[in-house]
């Protein structure tokens, strides 16, 4: 990130007070919904709000290169996601999961005997690779299609596919097992998969990087 | 909250099983709601109260410079 944007004129200069209202709204908008990515993504919450809080500085001061009418959320979460992946590669962070988080219950679906805890299911889906876990979450959680994910995450739509899949078959087996390991052994490889990706995002488009 | 999507409860075709979202698809979306249902913290709020007052530049040089919501009573 960072020197990704030549151009000469200083951010904002050409948003009336109005375009920064609707951008400040639109942004006020999305806070809960970034603040449940975040929490999906990196599972403590005190560390989620702290990218939360990144992303919104980092957004706001890009916010001349926010289209208006595209969508503010999808936005955002490329600016928490290239954040997050920052975090990781300074801080070796890791999806870790908090206790705190919920001994909720969710209601069996019918026929099926055994209710699945979310707590189990939250920390089953930190255990899997960042990059299937982003993917579940952008399209299992937040509602995207395929293509939307796939711009979020600046990689193809078969990827996001082939990601969400591996991510659902793994989750449910181990669901299925009630075998949730504390953490996937493959991460590393996933992280260093994920960061060159991102080398690549930081080099190329940036914060900007949709389309 | 706990909207009843009424999908193939009473598991008629067979071979969709597979391709059908599992059960817990639907705790993923609660996991996700509840954080989106959850009140915001004050530090957002004030964090969004700073951006009003501040130009859009203050933070561009972007060096990964965290943002201190303790720190200086700017006002």
């Amino acid at each position: 990130m960072g020197a990704d944007d030549k151009g000469g004129e200083s951010p904002g200069d050409r948003l009336t007070a109005s375009d920064k209202a609707d951008f400040k709204r639109q942004l006020t908008d999305v806070v809960p919904h970034l603040r449940a990515f975040a929490r999906g993504l990196c599972g403590r919450p005190d560390m989620a709000d702290d990218l939360v809080q990144e992303t919104m500085l980092k957004a706001w001061a890009a916010q001349d290169r926010f289209e208006p009418g595209t969508s503010m959320r999808a936005w955002t979460f490329v600016i928490l996601r290239n954040a997050y992946l920052t975090d990781m590669r300074r801080n070796r962070f890791r999806g870790e999961y908090d206790e705190g988080v919920a001994e909720r219950i969710l209601v069996a679906p019918a026929g099926q005997e055994e209710p699945i805890h979310l707590s189990d299911l939250h920390r089953a889906l930190l255990t899997l690779p960042a990059e299937r876990r982003e993917a579940l979450l952008l399209v299992g959680a937040g509602g995207f299609s395929y293509e939307e994910a796939a711009q979020i995450c600046g990689c193809a739509v078969g990827t996001i596919k082939s990601r969400v899949g591996r991510a659902r078959a793994a989750l449910t087996e181990m669901l299925a097992q009630g075998n949730i390991p504390r953490r996937s052994t493959d991460d590393d490889i996933a992280h260093r998969a994920i960061l060159e990706e991102l080398d690549m995002v930081a080099a190329g488009n940036g914060v900007s990087s949709r389309g | 909250m706990a909207s009843n999507q009424k999908q193939g409860g009473s598991g008629g075709r067979g071979g969709a099983t597979a391709r059908r979202a599992p059960e817990w698809a639907d705790g993923l979306k609660q996991l996700y709601d509840s954080v989106v249902e959850e009140d915001l913290p004050d530090s957002f709020k004030d964090l969004l109260d700073r951006l009003d007052g501040s130009n859009p530049a203050f933070s561009s040089n972007d060096n990964g410079a965290p943002p201190s919501p303790s720190g200086r009573g700017a006002r």
